[in-house]
């Protein structure tokens, strides 16, 4: 153990008898370094270069904000609805025993594992206009393929996994004496849902959020097929990267990513704060 | 309130785990459903509360048929074996949520439901414990937090399931003369599950006895202890031995040998000899006696108690001796039981 430090100043809280303590965190901490750590600090120093009034021009330019904008408003509405759903679908593959059911609980992985871009035109086909859905929805003024909405489709597809596969190992976990005391309490099924159930799983609905959301943000590969692409309407964020970029205009390439890189970080950060809460509250 | 179960069958997917069980518990009395696992008395408790739906047959709160009822209706309070509370909960909420989910003008007062809790958690000896989350109490607190948010919406009938099960036996004795004290003071029909029967004969006002989904005896611990009906009930209440005999002329053989106890109202033919191993007479001679070899011997708290082997089958039978006593290995001891039943061999 000679990487825990005994001397004076802050010390280690004293690991477990089983040893590999050093070991593992020292790895961690340099694979970390590795995949991670140098990457990003590469992209903040390549937008630092740029000074900060080059920098504040390009991130209050119309053209990043609306971009930032529609990337992450149309993530956290998506992870929403998500939450929504996904919440929902958990709930029929942990409680209910039906034929297929093996079946919808494989399919819940293929968002994962198709490549985003099949994802992205099979939406856009379904979506457009004078496809079998968008169809429908023309009628009623409705369009979804080239608009946000559109890009909302496509994240929902994306992040739904997500959220499935964090709250189903703790729905599954559910004691079932726990709604039978709230039943024997006079407690209806609705009360039982809201008052008992739900708030135990908000722990991991919140991270099942959390991760759709950010992979709302960085998505790129479906979204540009359905969104239609148009600056200061359709436009996400990790696109703008990609036109700068072509551009050759790497440092407003970088200066994007980094206000990106912030937001999100920050965002993710709140987000774990209100799991730690949580789990200090309710053991 | 007076509880009538009557002849209530249940079936699991066409396994029968309640055979045509009917019971009258009195109002305001205390019982225990005591069995080993698989009995039949954890389901018979579920079937009480609303959790299951009997098969066949009905139960009664009072006169009104409660079988038709759903649980939220049957306004029972039942405590679970493992506490089933609420995580997110504070203690207080836990207590008080009965009242919360009550609907219209029957909800009382936030503040009354607030009054209400710390007025309970005084009388489970918690006070001052309103805020805690379930998982800073202990076991003991947590079982005692279960109680009282059970009993918060006034229930008709208490139930509770192996409610001291998953504690320590210290804390086991301690809950046990507490659980007795509020059940005189708040007078609640109670009936609790148990597996075991030193917590229902000390506790109840009535034990009844269970196995394999039936009831095999419903009595007082004296009843239960000193007249068993059936050779279950004897084999599992306390300590016991038995030995294969014969009744022949009124008179009770052990192979060829009378050994001194007349049954003269019992079938003629095989049956089996119970009683208890330190309610036995010692005996000098034998004539008219059981008399066997000490095959083992062992030293119990404040008596000894030796393995005899009877006869040439070699049958094995315990019994107490006093400590003093001089059997040793291989020596032979007469005796005879003190209080003993017969049951026909099956």
């Amino acid at each position: 153990m000679t990487t825990a430090p005994a001397q004076a100043g802050w010390r280690f809280r004293q690991p477990s008898v089983i040893p590999g303590f050093g070991l593992t965190l020292g790895f961690s901490l340099a694979y970390l370094t590795l995949i991670i750590l140098i990457p990003l600090s590469g992209l903040i120093w390549r937008s630092a270069s740029l000074g900060w009034a080059e920098f504040w021009a390009i991130a209050s330019d119309r053209r990043t904000i609306n971009a930032l904008e529609i990337s992450f408003g149309t993530a956290f509405l998506a992870a929403a609805v998500n939450v929504v759903f996904g919440t929902l679908v958990a709930w029929v593959l942990v409680r209910y025993r039906f034929p297929g059911r093996r079946i919808v609980d494989a399919m819940v992985d293929l968002p994962f594992a198709l490549p985003t871009a099949v994802a992205g035109i099979a939406l856009t086909t379904l979506y457009a206009p004078n496809g079998w859905i968008g169809k429908l929805l023309m009628p009623l003024g409705v369009k979804v393929a080239y608009t946000p909405l559109g890009i909302v489709v496509a994240l929902v597809f994306i992040g739904l996994p997500f959220v499935v596969r964090t709250v189903q190992p703790i729905m599954e976990e559910i004691d079932r004496e726990v709604e039978e005391a709230a039943a024997t309490l006079g407690a209806n099924r609705f009360q039982i849902i809201t008052r008992v159930l739900f708030p135990g799983l908000a722990p991991a609905i919140i991270t099942g959020f959390s991760l759709a959301f950010a992979r709302g943000v960085g998505e790129y590969g479906s979204v540009i097929f359905i969104a239609g692409n148009l600056p200061y309407k359709s436009e996400i964020a990790p696109l703008l990267i990609v036109i700068r970029l072509e551009e050759y205009n790497y440092p407003a390439a970088t200066a994007i990513a980094a206000i990106m890189l912030a937001l999100s970080f920050v965002m993710l950060l709140v987000v774990n704060l209100v799991q730690t809460w949580s789990r200090k509250r309710y053991g | 309130m007076e509880v009538r179960v009557a002849n209530v069958r249940k079936e699991f997917e066409r396994f029968p785990a309640l055979h045509d069980v009917s019971l009258d518990i009195k109002s305001g009395e205390l019982i225990a459903l005591l069995g080993p696992s698989g009995s039949g008395k954890t389901t018979l408790l579920r079937l009480i509360a609303g959790l299951e739906r009997p098969t066949r047959g009905k139960i009664f709160f009072g006169d009104e048929d409660a079988s038709q009822k759903s649980i939220q209706e049957r306004n029972v309070g039942f405590v679970f074996q493992h506490y089933a509370l609420f995580r997110h909960m504070t203690v207080a909420d836990n207590i008080g949520f009965g009242l919360k989910v009550r609907h219209g003008s029957s909800r009382p007062p936030a503040q009354e439901i607030r009054r209400r809790a710390s007025e309970l958690l005084d009388l489970v000896q918690l006070s001052g414990l309103e805020k805690r989350y379930p998982a800073q109490l202990s076991g003991g607190q947590r079982q005692r937090v279960a109680l009282a948010r059970a009993m918060a919406i006034e229930p008709k009938v208490l139930l509770l399931d192996e409610p001291f099960g998953a504690l320590d036996a210290q804390v086991r004795r301690e809950l046990r003369r507490w659980l007795r004290e509020i059940h005189d003071r708040t007078g609640h029909t109670t009936v609790f599950v148990t597996h075991d029967q030193e917590e229902a004969l000390e506790l109840a006002d009535r034990v009844v006895v269970m196995s394999q989904g039936r009831i095999e005896q419903v009595g007082t611990a004296d009843d239960i202890y000193d007249t068993p009906n059936s050779p279950f009930v004897y084999g599992f209440i306390g300590e016991s031995s038995s030995l294969p005999v014969k009744v022949e002329n009124g008179e009770i053989w052990l192979a060829d040998r009378p050994i001194g106890l007349s049954a003269p109202h019992a079938p003629e033919g095989e049956a089996t000899l119970y009683f208890r191993p330190h309610d036995v007479e010692l005996l000098d001679g034998c004539s008219g006696c059981i008399a066997g070899t000490v095959a083992a011997s062992r030293r119990v708290a404040g008596t000894r108690r030796v393995e005899l082997e009877i006869g040439g089958e070699r049958q094995r039978v315990e019994i107490e001796l006093p400590v003093g006593h001089p059997a040793a290995q291989k020596s032979r001891v007469a005796f005879r039981p003190g209080r003993w039943k017969l049951f026909p061999a099956a």
